[in-house]
């Protein structure tokens, strides 16, 4: 069984016991313990079902490579599903539970699949479940999806915190074990400003577990001392629990902090994402042990042979009281003598090499173990937990020559360099053939802005796997790092190593060599996935001979930990079925992140109302405080009424119309753009940017301009007002004032970038409030001193006036047909004149009124609205603004565009009014219908409506929109059919409903 | 994730901080020119595999528009330059030629 | 071909699936073909196979520098709708969408088109009247759509929040014959559907030059050889406008980044596709259990099949929002593709100033759901010289200024 030992563990401190839950079960493990260590030390073997067999699965590994162990973590706001136990460090109170099963981990219906596994190969799905064709949607899949996925959807929202973190270093070195500690050292030394992230809570890596020595002594003591050197620089930043996520253009590189899983309720972020620019990486990331491919090799107890050597050192846990060793390099021996050591029986150790290992397998034999050279596994006994093994002739196809009882198997088909971030942003790989392992070419790193290679391979990662060689290796790097940084490393040499020599692996990619189907069928090369040896097989056959075809069909390296056992031992299998080298097959494509990061932390801070921060104008606060239902307009809110207590929306409304047009209405028109347009060539340029002529505009005087891109297309409108001869004030619409200003500048700047022009957004720097109505000017003689009468100000002029003690701006003009001026302050004053335009209004019944009043008054008197009668297609031209575009003017912004033969087609829709024959409102987007359908079967259109309202003015719907010759056609009735197909029918009138002759606002 | 100097302030800069703008050096065609031309101004953009030649603005700083010379395969930046002028400077097009042996862009190669 | 059922599985199972043959025949290069189309993506191989299917055309051959279906195909989030409001765009999409619920039946392969239904949600009043323009044009094109309350919302995706303190949810555009297909299917199942046809579709075959005469196109070479073609078809989203400039003529075209990721796979939590525009996100959740997210895509002209982190940060953002029970999940993997992007943002289908070579591009970041009307249509444009799905995305339509553009409810103003 699985067990706690009674002394060892170096990461534990067994004075703090800790107690969690599994399944419900009370379980103890202590301090120092992952998830993973404190399972075994229950002799919790089983943990969790596969993804399609549900087959029992244990856990296979001591790191970020495990496929199998995942659990749904925590409870409620605070449950995660698929939480790999090895990296997750095992706190008081912990709660998780298995995945994947019904209606237990113990008894699962869904193992069905597994006794069915014969009729479920690679790709099965694509082959079946063809008919009948309802049942796919109805039956199939919906089967498939409760069986599939893995684990439970979280329902609750999730309470805690994450941030972003941005940092800039010269040298960033991923990876805390000796490789990493010494290539930060070296880059530290050289006065670098240098970053080491370890994604465990531990410095040092592999190296205490594997033994060796380093200057003379223990790993451990190599390890303290750089780490207390590197602690003594000011120009080193150390973290722990942080993890390299992905490397992107240009050393930007990811980092991934879990702050607070080991701690849940500390103060604090969960997850910290760190942003980083580095100048250079060193990827000092280590390696992964590969299993072995032999049947049965998912059985729970069938472990890397790394694994069981980190649980028995690091934790104190024994695997198994009985460890068989399945290898074909020396590394595993080290298992075998640390087992052996702890006083652990080990029956043997089977290597399939036939000339076995070098100075461990000495060792080994030395303590006692029994070594089989030339040997594999042909059958694993045991379901739920390992019985035995059958031991083979790895030359041979599988015959049985014994069989050894084991409670586990430590298994190891060598190691492969982490390479992951190397390969994110496009460093490639060779494949080192005597070592068989892919490796980083350093020829080929990924290049930054500068077109040099800004990351490098350290240690293991590198494909160094003896301790001097790493640290030579890594001290290199660290070196080389720094001086690609414009630092200059120290004269000094890497620390000296030594470890036993070993003999040099020999690939093994098939337990045994010959394997018959049967065994092939049992050989797993996916654990999560459920995919074996016979499915690449089988993949290769159908003619699925890319890498990338193999992965796809048959699920291999697509599971939670993307491959990271699987993957070369399956393109090995494929090269092998297609009869080619393993480098002409190539490995699938590397992606961010190396493992799974939470959403959470990528949506960082921004969440609920600091979700997108909102912009306000001086009065927003009012509005909010008076009923204000919100409208997003761009990044801003503003008020789509103003609900009294009682009423409906489209009282609200009704109720602000009918106000307005009868007496005084305020509108809070603070989020129109404002531009300052100044400079000598100023009109010159206003008249390229508009459709209009404006370099004559006196003064004093305001005009409505339009203004289209270069395509011809009609994207903005507003009121233009010249200042003085050398500035003009340019209104653009709310969503439009940033593009615009940004359009003004790009053309002055790339274009016409000797023309004296300078322009400013001053849109947040004025409050402007609509002061419309009869009473509009009653209301402002009341403040003011000013001649505001007809004369005083007519119509589309503006003067600076005193109101209410504020120096003011005031613009005569009028979206609305009614007398009607917009008054311009500080935006630090808006406030203050919004409450005295309030005051002073009481007696006329002042009422502010929202952006649908607004677009209600502008489509009675017929004036067109940017994103309604406008949507990107339309040229100024549809609209019957030919007023509005000078014919003087040799060129325009969209001139050109619109000569061209689409824009100047007879047939375009153009704009008209529409009235409905019933007095009903049309609806919004309806469509005008004409005879027939066209070629693909659609119904023939002639128009369509652009603005629809209820004029509370005329109690009727009022509708503009664009049909086909719609001015020539006026009094023609159109059929405009509901989505429901009901037909509503609208005559062609002009589109000016209210006030035709312009008397309102012209008083 | 590109990282761009302005030419105008001199910040070096995270992609976030600029506005891409599309090709650079184009001519303007306006009334008077033929719908080739118009056409070939508004639409029919370089869309090379490797040295490119392009504008950005650096919207969330000084404001001003420049000039990059960019590998669109490699990402390699070339150099950034004012973007009022008509053609490349010698020494990007220096560079460009060392690093990138008979490149070729419209006609500044 | 043998043809593909739970009979056939069974039978093969007591053999050890030893008998399965090739999904598709991996030929050598003959010296002519009547058609050749460049690029065995999705568009390329349906291209061919209503080729076969609807003219009679199979001395075919479909070049692929790669892998089969390995560009965008490959690479998308399987999201198929036509809830599109341009005439000519709801045409072409319509019509791929009724091919993909018969595909696995008219292939025998199952590429596991699942009508979970889309909605597209309206979070501004501005986005509302947009799409209850498209409710009614959709209804006169004969697309299936409707306009739906938020509380229909929340009932069909009861993770959703439909009260965002920023953007709430006012209703949305539902398809409800609309949804996802398994993609990689697709390209296989067309693929083997062609190679039983008898023709040849040719992996690891790079077009290296485009030969002509008197300006019709004679054939290509490659670096397998020059093969001959009476008439041609580019099919090669992301690498157009390079094969164009070897027929010799510019394409309105830009390619850049598009960005998607996935979270670690979950029991089934939604059942319908949900795209918010307003916030730029959007999340579907694979048969396998993993929740399928879109990206943004990079402004700038990028070959790398890779993009900017900050898209993917502003994507998960609003998601995390919008369904606030996703932020314990984990992002499993993220990617990119190169997406041609044309100066409407639809697509060219079109005879091109080459005789007889036609061009099929620039689908942006709406390929997939297309695969099979683009693939119905320009198969008819090429053994007809026209095609109503086709006609109106000409490559002229740029020189006239009769764009197609369905981006026309996201401008906000007032």
């Amino acid at each position: 069984m699985s067990t706690r030992l009674a002394k060892g563990g170096r990461l534990l401190n067994r004075g703090k016991p800790l107690d969690f839950t599994f399944n419900g079960k009370n379980l103890r493990g202590v301090e120092g313990d992952t998830l993973a260590s404190a399972l075994l030390a229950n002799d919790q073997m089983l943990v969790g079902r596969s993804f399609k067999y549900h087959r029992p699965r244990g856990i296979v590994a001591s790191g970020a490579e495990e496929p199998n162990a995942l659990v749904g973590l925590g409870e409620e706001a605070r449950f995660e599903p698929n939480q790999r136990v090895t990296t997750t460090e095992l706190f008081d109170g912990l709660t998780c539970a298995s995945q994947n099963h019904w209606p237990s981990l113990e008894f699962d219906v869904g193992a069905i699949n597994s006794r069915l596994a014969r009729f479920l190969p690679a790709g099965f799905y694509y082959k079946t479940f063809i008919h009948p064709r309802p049942f796919w949607k109805h039956v199939y899949e919906p089967i498939i999806r409760q069986s599939a996925g893995l684990g439970k959807a979280p329902r609750d929202r999730d309470r805690d915190r994450y941030e972003h973190f941005y940092a800039f270093f010269d040298v960033v070195v991923i990876g805390g074990g000796v490789a990493g500690l010494q290539a930060a050292k070296a880059a530290g030394a050289a006065g670098a400003k240098v970053l080491l992230m370890e994604q465990t809570p531990h410095w040092g890596g592999r190296a205490p577990v594997d033994g060796g020595l380093i200057e003379g002594a223990p790993p451990e003591n190599f390890i303290d001392r750089t780490l207390a050197e590197l602690e003594a620089m000011e120009n080193v930043t150390l973290r722990t629990r942080m993890m390299g996520a992905g490397v992107y253009d240009h050393g930007y590189l990811l980092g991934y902090e879990r702050v607070g899983d080991h701690q849940p309720d500390a103060h604090g972020p969960r997850h910290r994402l760190w942003r980083i620019r580095a100048g250079q990486i060193v990827t000092a990331t280590g390696a992964i042990e590969r299993p072995l491919s032999f049947a049965g090799n998912d059985v729970p107890g069938v472990m890397l042979a790394s694994a069981i050597r980190d649980y028995a050192v690091n934790y104190g846990v024994s695997v198994g009281d009985r460890t068989v060793v399945v290898t074909n390099n020396d590394d595993a021996y080290r298992t075998a003598i640390t087992l052996k050591q702890l006083g652990l029986e080990v029956p043997a150790i089977i290597d399939a090499r036939p000339g076995g290992g070098g100075a461990l397998a000495a060792e080994a034999v030395a303590l006692g173990i029994r070594v089989e050279n030339g040997r594999g596994v042909a059958w694993v006994k045991g379901r739920k937990r390992v019985e035995g093994v059958e031991i083979c002739a790895q030359a041979g196809e599988g015959a049985a020559l014994e069989e050894i009882k084991c409670d586990a198997v430590a298994m190891s088909g060598g190691w492969s360099p982490v390479v992951h971030l190397w390969s994110h942003c496009g460093g490639k790989l060779y494949w080192d053939e005597a070592a068989a392992m892919f490796r980083p070419d350093p020829d080929k790193a990924p290049t930054g802005a500068d077109g040099e290679g800004f990351v490098r391979a350290a240690g293991a990662a590198d494909g160094q796997f003896d301790l001097a060689a790493v640290l030579d290796n890594a001290d290199a790097a660290g070196k080389a790092a720094a001086q690609a940084t414009g630092h200059k490393p120290q004269d000094t040499a890497a620390p000296k190593a030594e470890a036993k020599a070993e003999n040099p692996i020999e690939p093994v990619w098939m337990m045994p060599q010959g394997a018959s189907i049967k065994l092939r069928m049992k050989a797993w090369l996916d654990f999560q996935n459920d995919v074996k040896v016979s499915d690449v097989q089988l993949a290769a056959r159908e003619g699925f001979e890319s890498v990338e075809h193999a992965k796809r069909y048959t699920t291999l390296g697509m599971a939670t930990d993307q491959g990271k056992l699987s993957n070369i031992n399956g393109l090995a299998i494929l090269s092998d079925a297609l009869g080619q080298p393993i480098p002409q097959t190539g490995t699938t494509t590397f992606r961010p992140p190396y493992t799974p990061i939470s959403l959470a932390s990528i949506a960082g801070e921004a969440r609920d109302a600091a979700f997108q921060p909102i912009r306000k104008t001086p009065m927003h606060d009012w509005h909010a405080a008076h009923g204000a239902y919100w409208e997003p307009v761009g990044a801003w809110r503003r008020p789509y009424c103003f609900q009294r207590p009682g009423e409906t929306i489209e009282d609200a409304v009704q109720r602000e119309v009918k106000a307005t047009r009868d007496s005084l209405g305020l509108l809070d028109a603070s989020t129109l753009g404002k531009i300052i347009v100044k400079g000598p060539d100023a009109g010159r340029f206003l008249d390229m940017l508009y459709t209009n002529m404006m370099s004559t505009l006196k003064p004093g005087r305001c005009r409505y301009g339009l203004m289209c891109n270069e395509n011809g297309f009609l994207m903005d409108d507003g009121v233009v007002a010249r200042l003085d001869d050398d500035t003009f004030l340019c209104h653009t619409t709310t969503g439009g004032a940033d593009t615009i200003h940004a359009h003004m500048e790009e053309w002055l700047q790339t274009e016409w970038w000797d023309w004296k022009v300078y322009t400013a957004n001053v849109t947040e720097q004025y409050a402007q409030i609509g002061v419309v109505g009869p009473k509009s000017r009653k209301v402002l003689e009341k403040l003011s001193d000013d001649d505001l009468s007809a004369e005083g100000l007519s119509f589309m002029g503006w003067k600076d006036i005193e109101l209410a003690g504020l120096k003011a701006r005031a613009f005569r003009i009028s979206f609305s047909g009614e007398l009607s001026y917009e008054i311009s302050v500080p935006a630090g004053q808006g406030r203050a004149l919004w409450d005295k335009l309030l005051e002073a209004g009481a007696e006329f019944g002042v009422t502010p009124y929202g952006t649908e009043a607004l677009h209600i008054m502008r489509a009675e008197k017929g004036f067109i609205m940017i994103g309604d009668e406008t949507d990107g297609t339309v040229i100024p031209q549809d609209l019957g603004l030919h007023w509005a575009i000078s014919k003087k003017k040799d060129d325009y912004l969209g001139k050109r565009a619109q000569a061209r033969s689409h824009m100047t087609d007879p047939t375009r829709w153009k704009l008209v009014g529409l009235e409905t024959l019933d007095g009903s409102t049309l609806p919004d987007g309806a469509y005008a219908t004409a005879e027939g359908a066209n070629a693909n079967g659609q119904r023939n259109v002639q128009g369509r409506v652009t603005s629809t309202y209820h004029s509370p003015t005329l109690g009727r719907g009022i509708a503009m929109g664009l049909v086909l010759n719609g001015p020539d056609r006026m009094g023609d009735v159109l059929e405009f059919p509901r989505v429901d197909g009901h037909v509503i029918r609208a005559k062609i009138v002009e589109p000016i409903f209210y006030d035709k002759d312009g008397e309102k606002q012209n008083v | 994730m590109l990282i761009l100097t302005c030419p105008c302030c001199g910040v070096t800069a995270e992609e976030t901080e600029f506005h891409p703008g599309g090709e650079a050096h184009l001519t303007r065609y306006g009334p008077g020119s033929s719908d080739d031309e118009f056409h070939g101004y508004l639409f029919e953009k370089v869309n090379p595999k490797g040295v490119h030649f392009e504008r950005w603005r650096h919207a969330n700083g000084c404001g001003k528009w420049f000039h990059a010379a960019r590998c669109t395969v490699t990402l390699e930046v070339f150099g950034t330059y004012s973007a009022q002028t008509t053609e490349p400077p010698q020494h990007i097009k220096d560079k460009i030629s060392a690093k990138r042996p008979g490149w070729s862009w419209r006609e500044f190669a | 071909m043998k043809r593909y059922s739970a009979f056939a599985v069974a039978r093969e199972a007591l053999r050890n699936h030893m008998g399965w043959e090739r999904a598709w025949a991996s030929p050598e290069p003959k010296k002519k073909y009547d058609v050749i189309i460049i690029g065995a993506g999705g568009h390329g191989l349906a291209t061919a196979y209503y080729l076969g299917r609807n003219f009679g055309i199979t001395n075919v051959a479909v070049l692929e520098k790669g892998w089969l279906g390995g560009g965008n195909t490959g690479r998308n989030t399987t999201i198929i709708r036509s809830n599109y409001l341009q005439d000519p765009s709801a045409a072409i999409y319509e019509k791929s969408r009724s091919l993909y619920e018969t595909l696995s039946q008219d292939l025998n392969y199952n590429i596991m088109y699942s009508p979970r239904g889309v909605m597209m949600l309206a979070q501004t009043q501005h986005e509302v009247r947009g799409y209850e323009r498209t409710a009614h044009a959709n209804a006169l094109q004969g697309v299936a759509t409707e306009f739906i309350s938020p509380s229909r919302v929340k009932e069909l995706v009861p993770i959703i929040n439909i009260d965002g303190p920023r953007y709430p949810v006012l209703g949305a555009l539902w398809q409800a014959r609309a949804g996802t297909a398994r993609h990689d299917a697709v390209a296989w199942g067309y693929a083997r559907a062609c190679s039983a046809m008898g023709m040849d579709i040719i992996q690891k075959c790079e077009v290296t030059g485009i030969t002509r005469e008197a300006g019709r196109v004679t054939g290509v070479t490659t670096n397998r050889g020059d093969i001959a073609c009476d008439k041609l078809g580019i099919v090669v989203a992301g690498h157009s406008g390079h094969l164009a400039d070897m027929a010799g003529f510019r394409l309105p075209i830009e390619s850049v980044a598009l960005q998607a990721l996935v979270s670690e796979p979950i029991k089934p939590c939604m059942d319908v596709v949900v795209m918010a525009n307003t916030v730029h996100g959007y999340m579907s959740q694979s048969d396998k259990g993993e929740m399928v997210i879109g990206g943004g895509a990079d402004g700038y002209n990028n070959y790398t099949q890779r993009g900017s982190f900050h898209h993917i940060e502003e994507t998960v953002r609003a998601l995390v929002e919008t369904f606030p029970m996703i932020a314990r999940l984990k992002m499993l993997r993220q990617w990119g593709g190169i997406v041609d992007m044309t100066g409407d943002r639809s697509p060219i289908l079109s005879r091109t100033p080459l005789e007889n070579c036609f061009i099929n591009c620039g689908w942006g970041t709406g390929g997939f759901k297309a695969i099979p009307g683009s693939g119905w249509g320009f198969a008819e444009l090429m053994a007809k010289g026209h095609s109503p799905l086709c006609d109106a995305f000409s490559l002229n339509r740029f020189r006239e200024g009769r764009f197609i553009d369905e981006s026309v409810a996201a401008g906000v103003a007032h």
